[in-house]
């Protein structure tokens, strides 16, 4: 039993040792800053190391918490995501005044999203689903001396709990109609009657709320905008990243009795959010919030892909994902660094970007090539794989509406690259880069160019979901 | 028994060409042209002893020519009864056609050594004359649809690539152009009609096609005879369409504009591509289908007929009147091209009656060599006098002496006077005519007094018609790499008519003897013999009766002159019909539907995205609301429609 407990529990164990050794730090010493961070990311390799350490089945507390190859994997993508925001946002990391306070607040929110891909059970679902949400409505409130941000963490919160209660009613109704909470006993008691579908779209509109999916996204603008660019991040990577891979779980292994519903609700859902995600990308002209608004329209691929109910469908949302990962990390980091040197995130401002900041220019277009899915770039390996899953039942129209989307994507996408690359009598001043970003600026170049030829991840996901 | 060795045939030639275009023309500079003329002579050597061997060795088997298959692989399996192959086909013609091609071009090449040797891009010159050999002996050895459709469009890019050698020149850069333009256009029919016949006979392959689709009771006859398009059997239009491929590479009418212009490329390009090797793929084509044409579609054997008679008598016609030489033995070979092939529409299929196969591919093979000689003789003149107008020419006798030799060989044998090989041939297709098709040999006799008077039109208005050139500059032949090709040509002119070839080309293989006429051969000759005369009187003399006759025939002679304003219907129909009509049209729904409809989504797209905007309200009240819509709204739907 406790060896079990060691091995299978053994990211969340250190994490939450991480985090009480925060706290102790906390109350005990003045440490600073840079020196902080720097253990920090050394202890985050650490992690992801251990995580890593190999992929170990099984489960505990009598099936509430579970352990697989694959839900390892998607540990060590959230983790390698984290460590990568660490990096990146460095700059900004170690001028704030309660960075202790802002790592204690993510790592929980990371050990929520541990226990939540991994939860065997609903009520852990739910309690992980809190885990993950509160810390991260204190940190969208870290521009302290910003109003915008108080407002943004105020929206959070109050319509999280909102979306919380919706799980709640959604959770006590499967309870109602089965008897049961625990997963794995869930699909045999469900035979699909109306009652059950309500809980079923209750559960899946709180998902599609923290996935920012139409019409249940209306929250993220105004907390994108107001959040620091870290925790804008770090929401609309991460944590979309953990719902995504608890969503797959439910949809293929909890609820698959309730496909009939669930296929054309993921369709709709998807051709949705596709749409207004893209028209409210069009929109913007601040980089930072035009990158929150897209990150919707990838939302609704993802969705396209997972309508299929096919395991290549889901394999192919894993590995869109982690290329995701690498390529809105890097576009988020860039505009971090630009953002903490000179306040500067507006589109118009990167006019000219180019003349003085070759590199970041060269990596911002990648990893907005990567996004808008054009080859050779990883992007267009995880796009193809989602519209081939997504086109697997033939509904041509539906495919067709998607790929216009992809073309409307472009647009704004080129439409960055124009303008860093155009001249402008106001350049942007040359903009220096600390060597932690540095290096994880080219860990996410890397990704985004190599992990498109990867062909055996996407077989190896794939291998490891049957 | 044949051996892969025939492989080395086409091969050397590319190496000729692959060796200078990949840079070897840096480190073989002036060497070039005798590397590949050492290649292209092997080539040869292993021509003539393949054919030599398969005519009188192995080729014939219980007194049949056999098809055989020295060399073949599958390139592309598409299905399991689909597939591309790449093979090698020897028969009676495509023997005959490997000694053409290698000979002529064999001569073409050493001719080239001393008139291009002040050429800049010397080096690339020999490289696209390998380049065109090399394609041009595949198409002649393909053994499928395919793969002499490859090697077709093949041809047609070497072919461009020459005629724009001169690229500086707007003219030339035109008429590539035009060339290139004319033959693709034909070539879309050609590949449509492969398409089509190889639908309907489920294979590419010369041997497996030709056999499903004659064959009185196959399945696949009956099919490709009963489903029909517009009223016409797929038989049909499939070998329509191969025709017209033929067409447009042969310069027949209307496809022929481009051969005149074609001129513009050097002078030894044209005797090798258009007028002894290239023309005649159209030629080679139709007899390569020929029992596909005789037994399944003689209606189309009709078409070919007229369009062959029509192109024989209209090219003459012109060449009457035309004042550059070039332009004169283009229209002379066009209206020859006419004759093979309107010799093969009167063909019938087997024994005698295929006299007319076999006078069409002997007609090819002596036509070639006079040809090819003709135009080499048209280069001296023209290095010598450095203009292609017939005025500027006249007394070269004295100052090209083989040249003038070689020159009036080969117009004797034009015109069809015997001891020379363009008699042979050209009777050949007379009595073929005049057994099958009466009407046709009308026409070949007159364009047999047309040919005459024209080509001594030619001869007289060069080598006599002015007084003797000034003697400095005596004996302008040039050296013996000039010389040498001609004289070689001209002995074959004066020995080549007297191969039996009905014993060797027939149309089923069965060598068959034809004997010749001597009371049939009288009116021919004498007609010939009337048109040379007719040319004396005219241009032997500098005299005004020439100039006097044009004035009496004035329309005629303008409207010949002007290539019956054919040039200029095309330019019409071009230029007003297609561009205007369609091409405006076209730009218009470019322009106003197409980007309009982008333009729209665009702004539309801008519009739709104002107009959500207030979705986003920024109050948490309205966007719970509308949360909670959304739900009921999908509650509703699915508890209720959908499930």
């Amino acid at each position: 039993m406790i060896t079990d407990f060691l091995i299978q529990f053994r990211s969340e164990t250190a994490l939450t040792v991480l985090i009480l050794l925060l706290l102790l730090l906390k109350i005990t010493r003045e440490v600073k800053n840079e020196t902080l961070l720097q253990w920090m990311q050394l202890l985050l390799c650490g992690v992801l190391l251990l995580i890593a350490s190999g992929p170990f089945e099984g489960h505990l507390f009598g099936s509430m918490f579970i352990a697989t190859p694959l839900i390892t994997l998607e540990k060590l993508i959230l983790a390698t995501g984290f460590l990568l925001i660490c990096m990146l946002h460095h700059e900004w990391l170690k001028a704030h005044e309660h960075l202790i306070e802002f790592l204690i607040l993510s790592l929980s929110s990371l050990l929520g999203m541990f226990l939540f891909i991994s939860s065997g059970h609903l009520i852990l679902l739910y309690l992980s689903v809190e885990l993950i949400t509160i810390p991260i409505a204190a940190m969208v409130n870290f521009d302290l001396e910003k109003r915008r941000s108080s407002e943004a963490a105020m929206k959070m919160i109050l319509s999280s709990a909102f979306a919380s209660g919706v799980l709640l009613f959604g959770l006590s109704l499967i309870y109602g109609t089965t008897g049961t909470l625990q997963l794995n006993e869930l699909p045999a008691a469900l035979q699909a009657q109306p009652l059950q579908i309500a809980a079923f779209l209750l559960v899946i509109s709180a998902f599609a709320f923290k996935l920012s999916v139409v019409p249940f996204h209306l929250w993220t603008a105004d907390v994108y905008e107001g959040a620091p660019v870290a925790v804008a991040a770090f929401l609309s990577v991460l944590s979309k990243g953990a719902v995504t891979f608890m969503l797959i779980t439910l949809l293929y292994k909890v609820f698959y009795p309730l496909e009939a519903v669930g296929y054309p609700l993921l369709q709709i859902l998807s051709i949705l959010t596709v749409l207004i995600g893209n028209l409210f990308a069009l929109r913007q002209k601040n980089l930072k919030r035009f990158l929150a608004f897209s990150s919707i329209a990838q939302m609704g691929f993802i969705l396209a892909s997972l309508s299929s109910y096919t395991v290549a469908g889901a394999a192919a949302s894993v590995y869109f994902i982690i290329i995701y990962l690498f390529s809105n990390l890097t576009a988020f980091g860039i505009v971090q660094i630009v953002n903490t040197q000179n306040g500067k995130e507006h589109l118009e401002s990167y006019r000219g970007f180019y003349k003085n900041n070759k590199f970041l220019s060269w990596a911002l277009a990648l990893s907005l090539f990567s996004l808008a899915g054009i080859p050779p770039t990883a992007g267009f390996f995880g796009k193809y794989f989602l519209l081939i899953a997504a086109a697997a039942r033939e509904q041509y129209v539906f495919v067709i509406l998607l790929a216009l989307n992809l073309m409307i994507s472009l647009y704004y996408y080129l439409n960055i690259i124009r303008l860093v690359f155009t001249k402008s009598p106001e350049e942007m001043e040359t903009v220096r880069i600390s060597q932690p970003a540095k290096l994880a600026l080219w860990i996410g170049i890397a990704g985004t160019l190599l992990l498109g030829f990867a062909g055996n991840l996407l077989e190896h996901i794939q291998s490891i979901m049957n | 028994m044949p051996q892969a060795s025939i492989l080395l045939i086409p091969l050397l030639p590319l190496i000729g060409f692959l060796v200078p275009a990949l840079g070897g023309k840096t480190i073989f500079k002036k060497q070039t042209g005798w590397f590949a003329t050492f290649l292209l002579a092997v080539s040869t050597a292993l021509a003539c002893s393949t054919a030599w061997n398969y005519f009188f060795s192995y080729g014939k088997e219980n007194g049949i020519y056999q098809k055989h298959f020295p060399f073949h692989t599958t390139w592309l399996q598409l299905t399991d009864t689909l597939s591309i192959d790449m093979g090698i086909l020897l028969d009676p013609i495509s023997a005959l056609m490997i000694v053409v091609v290698c000979i002529v071009s064999l001569m073409v090449h050493l001719y080239s050594l001393g008139y291009m040797k002040h050429e800049e891009r010397y080096a690339m010159y020999f490289a696209y004359l390998g380049l065109f050999t090399f394609s041009m002996l595949g198409l002649v050895l393909s053994s499928n649809l395919f793969q002499i459709y490859m090697f077709w469009e093949l041809v047609g890019v070497s072919s461009y690539l020459l005629i724009g050698f001169y690229f500086e020149r707007p003219k030339a850069v035109a008429a590539a152009k035009k060339a290139f333009i004319v033959t693709r256009f034909a070539d879309l029919g050609f590949l449509i009609g492969i398409l089509a016949l190889s639908y309907q006979a489920e294979s590419l392959d010369f041997v497996t096609l030709l056999e499903r689709l004659t064959q009185p009771n196959s399945t696949y006859l009956t099919q490709a005879t009963t489903s029909s398009f517009l009223g016409i059997s797929s038989i049909t239009w499939g070998c329509l369409l191969l025709f017209m491929g033929g067409a447009g590479k042969s310069a027949l009418f209307p496809l022929h504009i481009w051969l005149p212009d074609a001129m513009e490329g050097p002078t030894p390009v044209s005797a090798l591509i258009h007028a002894a090797t290239m023309v005649v793929a159209g030629v080679f084509l139709i007899a390569r289908m020929f029992p596909l044409y005789a037994l399944g579609a003689p209606e189309v054997l009709d078409i070919v007929a007229y369009t062959g008679a029509f192109t024989a008598l209209f090219a003459a016609l012109i060449a009457c009147t035309q004042t550059d030489i070039k332009r004169v033995l283009a229209y002379s070979t066009m209206s020859q091209i006419g004759f093979m092939i309107f010799a093969l529409g009167v063909s019938g299929y087997g024994g005698t009656a295929g006299l007319g196969y076999s006078a069409s591919l002997f007609h090819l093979f002596t036509h070639a060599l006079f040809k090819a000689m003709l135009f080499l003789g048209a280069g001296s003149i023209i290095h010598f006098v450095h203009s292609n107008e017939l005025k500027d020419m006249g007394g070269l006798r004295k100052s090209l002496p083989v040249t003038h030799l070689t020159f009036l060989i080969g117009c004797l044998a034009l015109s069809g006077i015997p001891p020379f090989s363009g008699f042979f041939s050209k009777e050949g297709i007379l009595l073929a005519a005049y057994q099958q098709k009466p009407f046709f040999y009308g026409i070949g006799l007159f364009t047999s007094l047309l040919t005459a008077f024209y080509m001594f039109r030619l001869y007289f208005s060069v080598f006599w018609n002015k007084p003797q050139q000034n003697t400095d500059r005596i004996a302008g032949d040039g050296g013996l790499t000039i010389t040498l090709p001609l004289l070689i040509l001209a002995a074959g002119t004066c020995v080549s008519g007297f191969i039996p070839f009905g014993q060797l080309v027939s149309s089923d293989g069965i060598p068959f003897s034809s004997s010749l006429h001597l009371g049939f051969a009288v009116l021919p000759v004498l007609l010939a013999i009337a048109g040379i005369s007719l040319a004396f009187l005219f241009y032997q003399k500098d005299n005004l009766r020439a100039a006097y006759w044009s004035e009496k025939l004035k329309g005629f002679y303008k409207t010949t002159y002007h290539k019956f304003y054919i040039d200029e219907c095309y330019m019409y129909v071009t230029q007003k019909i297609f561009f205007n009509l369609i091409g405006k049209s076209a730009a218009w729904i470019d322009r106003n539907i197409v980007d309009g409809l982008l333009s729209k989504t665009g702004s539309g797209t801008q519009v739709l995205a104002e107009k959500i905007k207030s979705f986003q309200s920024g109050k948490l009240q309205s966007y719970t609301t509308w949360y909670l819509i959304g739900i009921i709204v999908l509650i509703g739907l699915f508890t209720f429609f959908i499930h």
